[in-house]
Order: C-alpha cells, then sequence, then structure tokens
C-alpha cells in the first residue's frame, strides 16, 4: 500500500487532461529533450561506473596498498553525504570560481560529472562481496590449461562477476534516471540544455503543471519497471545452473 | 627423469613451507606426496605447476627449467581438492576449455572432449553444469579437464579429500586404473597414509618442508627412515625403547624370558583382526595387532596377564610352547595398509 498508493495516484495524475492530455504533456519539446538527456547521459554513466567501478572492486579486493580502507571508505561517501550537499561541493569545484580552473557549471559534462559521482558506489559494492567469495582456484585451474590473464579474466572472472556488474549498474541507472539534488545546482537546468527529466518535473509544478509534472514521472516510472523486469529476466536466464 | 626438483625453498611470511627439497619423480610414475597439515606437500606440488614460484632452487619438468616459466607455459594438468570447476560452463565446455584456449579446430575439439567424457564416464552428462554434479563426478570432470590438453604430467591436490568415503575408495581405485592405462606422470598430495599406499608407486613422506624419505610403498612401511616415518605411514606401537608395528609384538600366556609381563585393558575386534590394547609393569600402554585366529588360539580377555616381546626377538627366545602365538607371519609387505 505504502508503495502502491502514490504510484496509483501518480498515475490518476497524469491523465487528467486524458490520455490525449498525457500525450501533449509528454511529447512538449521541453519534456523531450530533459527525458532524452537523461536517458542518454543516463547510460554514459552506468556504461562508464560498470567498468570503473568493476575496476575498483577488483582493486580493492585483489591488491594491497597503503591506505587501501581510507579509499574503501571514500567510496560510500557518495552514499552518506546528502545530494544537496554533493551538488554544492562540485560546484564549488567545478563551477565558476572552480579552485582549479574547470569550469563545466551549466554544461551536460557536468550533468554527467553529477551522475557519475553519485552513482559510483553502486557497482563497486555490488561487485566486491562476489568478487571476494569468487574461487581463486577457478582462475588457477584456467591458468594451468593455458589461459593467459586476460583470457582468465574475460572467460573465468567476468562471467561470474557479470550478474553483480548488471545488478550493480541497473541500481545506479534507477538512481541517475531521477536523480536531482547533485544535478539542480551544477546543471544551471537550462531548458533544451542541462535541464534532466527530476528537473523538469520540479519546474513544472512550479509552473503550477502538475498534470505535465505527473505524465513525465509515469515516463520515468515506467523506464524504472522496465529496467526492473529486464534485469530480472537477464538474472533468470544467468542463473539456470 | 619427468620432474626434477632441485633445492626449492619457499617461505610465507615467517613461516617455511618448504625448505632445500630435492625430488626426482620418473617419467610415467605415479607418486603420492604423503604428510601431515602443513608439511609442504601441497606447497610443493604448486611449486612444480607453477602456482607459486619458489624463493630459490629449480624446477624442471621433461628436462626443460621451468623455475621461471608461469602456470600456462609448462603443459602440466592440475586437479584441486575442490575441483575448481568453472561455474558458468556446462561440463563440456569445461573440459574443452584448454583445447579451446589452444585455438584447436572445432571438430578436433568435439571429438576430444567426447573421448574423455567417456573415459570419466560422464557422456550422459556433457550439457549439465557442474552444480548438477555430485562431488565424485565433479571431480571426474576435473581430472577429464586436466587431461584434455595432454599434459605432460598430471598433478593432483588432494583430490579426493572433500569427498565421502565410499566415493573415495571408488575414484581411487579408478585413478590408479587409469594411470596404468594412459600413463602420465602423475604426482597427488595426500595426508591418508591408506591412500598413498593403495595406489602410489612411490611415495615421499614430508615433514615441515621437507622431504623425509622417497620410495616404495613397502620399502617406506617396513623400512621407515626414521620415528617420524614409521609414525605416518602406519600404526606404532612402543616396547621399552624400541618402536614398532603392533603386528611385530608376540603375545604370550605364559612367562617367556626377556619378554615384559603386561594386562590386557581391551580386546578390540576389527573384523579379520584384532587390537589387544594392553599395559605393561611400568604402566605404559601397548597395543598388539593378531588375526582372529590368532587372537582365539591365544584366549585371552580383559584383565588377562601375558608376556610381550618383539617378533625379531623371537627365533633367539623362542620358547618352543603352543599357547605361543605370533601376530601376523607375512610381515606386512604385500598388505601395508592394515591399522
Amino acid at each position: 500500500m505504502i508503495v502502491l498508493l502514490p504510484l496509483a495516484a501518480v498515475v490518476a495524475r497524469s491523465t487528467d487532461g486524458g490520455l490525449d492530455g498525457f500525450w501533449r504533456a509528454v511529447s512538449s519539446r521541453e519534456a523531450v529533450a530533459a527525458l532524452r538527456l537523461t536517458l542518454i547521459v543516463s547510460v554514459a554513466v552506468v556504461a562508464i561506473n560498470a567498468v570503473m567501478g568493476t575496476l575498483i572492486a577488483w582493486v580493492l579486493v585483489r591488491d594491497e596498498f597503503p591506505g587501501k580502507r581510507v579509499v574503501s571508505a571514500v567510496i560510500d561517501l557518495p552514499f552518506a553525504l546528502p545530494t544537496i550537499v554533493a551538488g554544492v561541493t562540485l560546484l564549488a569545484l567545478y563551477g565558476p570560481k572552480s579552485p582549479l580552473g574547470v569550469n563545466i557549471a551549466f554544461t551536460r559534462v557536468g550533468v554527467a560529472l553529477a551522475l557519475l559521482f553519485v552513482t559510483l558506489p553502486f557497482v563497486v559494492r555490488a561487485v566486491q562481496p562476489v568478487l571476494l567469495a569468487l574461487d581463486r582456484e577457478m582462475e588457477e585451474a584456467a591458468s594451468s590449461l593455458g589461459a593467459s590473464p586476460l583470457t582468465t579474466f574475460r572467460r573465468i572472472v567476468l562471467p561470474n562477476l557479470r550478474p553483480a556488474i548488471v545488478a550493480g549498474a541497473s541500481l545506479a541507472f534507477a538512481r541517475a534516471l531521477g536523480e536531482f539534488g547533485s544535478v539542480v545546482l551544477i546543471s544551471g537546468n537550462v531548458p533544451f540544455k542541462t535541464e534532466v527529466a527530476a528537473v523538469f518535473i520540479y519546474a513544472q509544478i512550479g509552473n503550477d503543471n502538475v498534470t505535465g509534472a505527473a505524465a513525465v514521472s509515469v515516463v520515468l516510472l515506467a523506464l524504472s519497471l522496465l529496467l526492473l523486469a529486464s534485469v530480472s529476466r537477464l538474472g533468470k536466464r544467468r542463473h539456470d545452473e | 627423469m619427468a620432474i626434477e626438483v632441485r633445492g626449492v625453498s619457499k617461505r610465507f611470511g615467517d613461516f617455511a613451507a618448504l625448505s632445500d627439497v630435492s625430488l626426482t619423480i620418473p617419467g610415467g610414475s605415479l607418486t603420492a606426496l604423503l604428510g601431515p597439515s602443513g608439511s609442504g606437500k601441497s606447497t610443493l606440488l604448486r611449486v612444480i605447476a607453477g602456482l607459486e614460484r619458489p624463493d630459490a632452487g629449480s624446477v624442471s619438468i621433461e628436462g626443460r627449467d621451468v623455475t621461471r616459466a608461469p602456470a600456462r607455459q609448462r603443459n602440466v594438468g592440475f586437479v584441486f581438492q575442490h575441483y575448481a570447476a568453472f561455474k558458468h560452463m556446462t561440463v563440456r565446455e569445461n573440459v574443452a576449455f584448454g583445447l579451446r584456449v589452444r585455438k584447436r579446430p572445432k571438430a578436433e575439439i568435439a571429438k576430444r572432449v567426447d573421448e574423455l567424457l567417456a573415459l570419466v564416464h560422464l557422456t550422459g552428462w556433457a550439457d549439465r553444469y557442474p552444480s548438477q554434479l555430485s562431488g565424485g563426478q565433479r571431480q571426474r570432470m576435473a581430472l577429464a579437464r586436466a587431461l584434455a590438453v595432454q599434459p605432460s604430467v598430471l598433478l593432483l591436490d588432494e583430490p579426493f579429500g572433500a569427498l565421502d568415503a565410499r566415493v573415495r575408495a571408488e575414484l581411487r581405485d579408478w585413478l590408479r586404473r587409469l594411470h596404468e592405462r594412459i600413463h602420465v606422470t602423475t604426482v597427488f598430495v595426500t595426508h591418508d597414509q591408506h591412500e598413498a599406499m593403495e595406489v602410489a608407486e612411490q611415495i615421499a613422506v614430508m615433514r615441515e618442508g621437507r622431504i623425509e624419505q622417497v620410495g616404495a610403498p613397502a620399502e617406506v612401511y617396513d623400512r621407515p627412515a626414521n620415528e617420524f616415518v614409521m609414525g605416518f605411514v602406519g600404526p606404532v606401537t612402543r616396547l621399552g625403547e624400541r618402536a614398532l608395528r603392533p603386528h611385530d609384538l608376540r603375545l604370550s600366556r605364559e612367562p617367556v624370558k626377556g619378554a615384559r609381563q603386561a594386562i590386557v585393558e581391551r580386546v578390540v575386534p576389527l573384523g579379520f583382526e584384532v587390537r589387544v590394547e594392553l599395559r605393561a609393569e611400568g604402566g605404559e600402554g601397548l597395543s598388539a595387532q593378531l588375526t582372529r585366529s590368532q587372537a582365539a588360539a591365544l584366549g585371552v580377555g580383559e584383565g588377562d596377564l601375558v608376556w610381550v616381546r618383539a617378533a625379531d626377538e623371537e627365533a633367539t627366545r623362542r620358547s618352543g610352547r603352543g599357547s605361543d602365538v605370533s601376530a601376523t607371519p607375512q610381515a606386512s609387505a604385500a598388505s601395508p595398509t592394515r591399522g
């Protein structure tokens, strides 16, 4: 009830103006631009984090280096930090008064950077325990059978990590789709350029266009559900053992 | 010589896993590395396989110095205690892995895999996943996988250690027959002296990172190099200062010159044999092993008084009485697996 009731309310609200109204709201040029930007940036960010997250998990599990525990703790920072604080931090670091001399505020790169930051821990934390539990002898067996380290990683390690990577990446994707706090400041919310879906929804509420906000919300919702369904199907296919 | 290990040492932190170990393994032989846990036997096997790098010494396989070669260039087959099955691959894909890595033609791979699956009796299981197999089947799959690449040596690390007793006995037997058929130089690690005696042609007994003795099973059993080997490869009992096999004790109901007096504490029937636990005058415990008929002839029970001496003193101190019973006249070379 706690989950389904609000969902039903949003769906109901989105069709206040009939299906026609829903379609008009969703297909407005600004809404389409916001959704498209959100989708494209999220896919790119998740792809990067799937690779980087796996790499970081690998280093954290397999390598010994001084300060490993500190690094491990820092990975969780984006989880612990309120997203608006992350937004402020990013703006201070990469905004107009950047101490690094990098000003990417109000650009799509800025949006991507914010999303990269807040979704970083998902893949790392999903892959890490699986990698820890992975039977090292499988890798030794592969190498004694003549496999190079690269082949061993590709044919032995990666297939065993895949479910965890997919799970982590889909959580990261869901998060990126709806991210608001960390993006709202650095993106500048320029319509057609840097305005993401969540910020667009917020703006519509401000403009008293509740139906439009609800309609775009429903699209995001549908995307998330679609993702969940496909991930669970992927999971089933991989676990026919 | 198929495998030549010279002066190999390996430390893990403060722990010396191997100290200056040298070992020669003849081509086509079936050798057991036998020792208690922590004796370095698995480390030695892993050094031969290239899964551990020795701190000192050299390893050569079929005349080629492979000390610096990584595992994948040594052409060894390795079988792990816990199978190390590739969980995400079917049985067929597991067995084919080494051949696919070597980029053999598809038809050749399919043919070879079929042969191997037949060899390990898994023909009907080719499309299953390892999680659908029993432990014994998984280990046979692992063996087929290791043999697929026609290794110059086959190394097995406690291959039957994770299996229950019945399957273990079956697989031991099967391994020995397999070896008779394909004659690949084989080294296996075990802590079970029965297993070593039953399967191997040559046994290397290890302790604390060193090799204590290398020899045929009967040799190691009958002429152990020291007390450790003696104790490890079979049961030992003490008679005064001497350590000897329980079946080398002679019991008599009548006083015998030079024999020690002892009280029977327990008579334990072990099927074909009977173990008689004794307490000597000084309070020390010892145990003798007799066949069932010998025990019946002697007719001892708990609380009886007997005289004990070593079998090899018998000739000189023979009392000549009917009640004198010798434990095992066949002196064990033919059946070293008792105890």
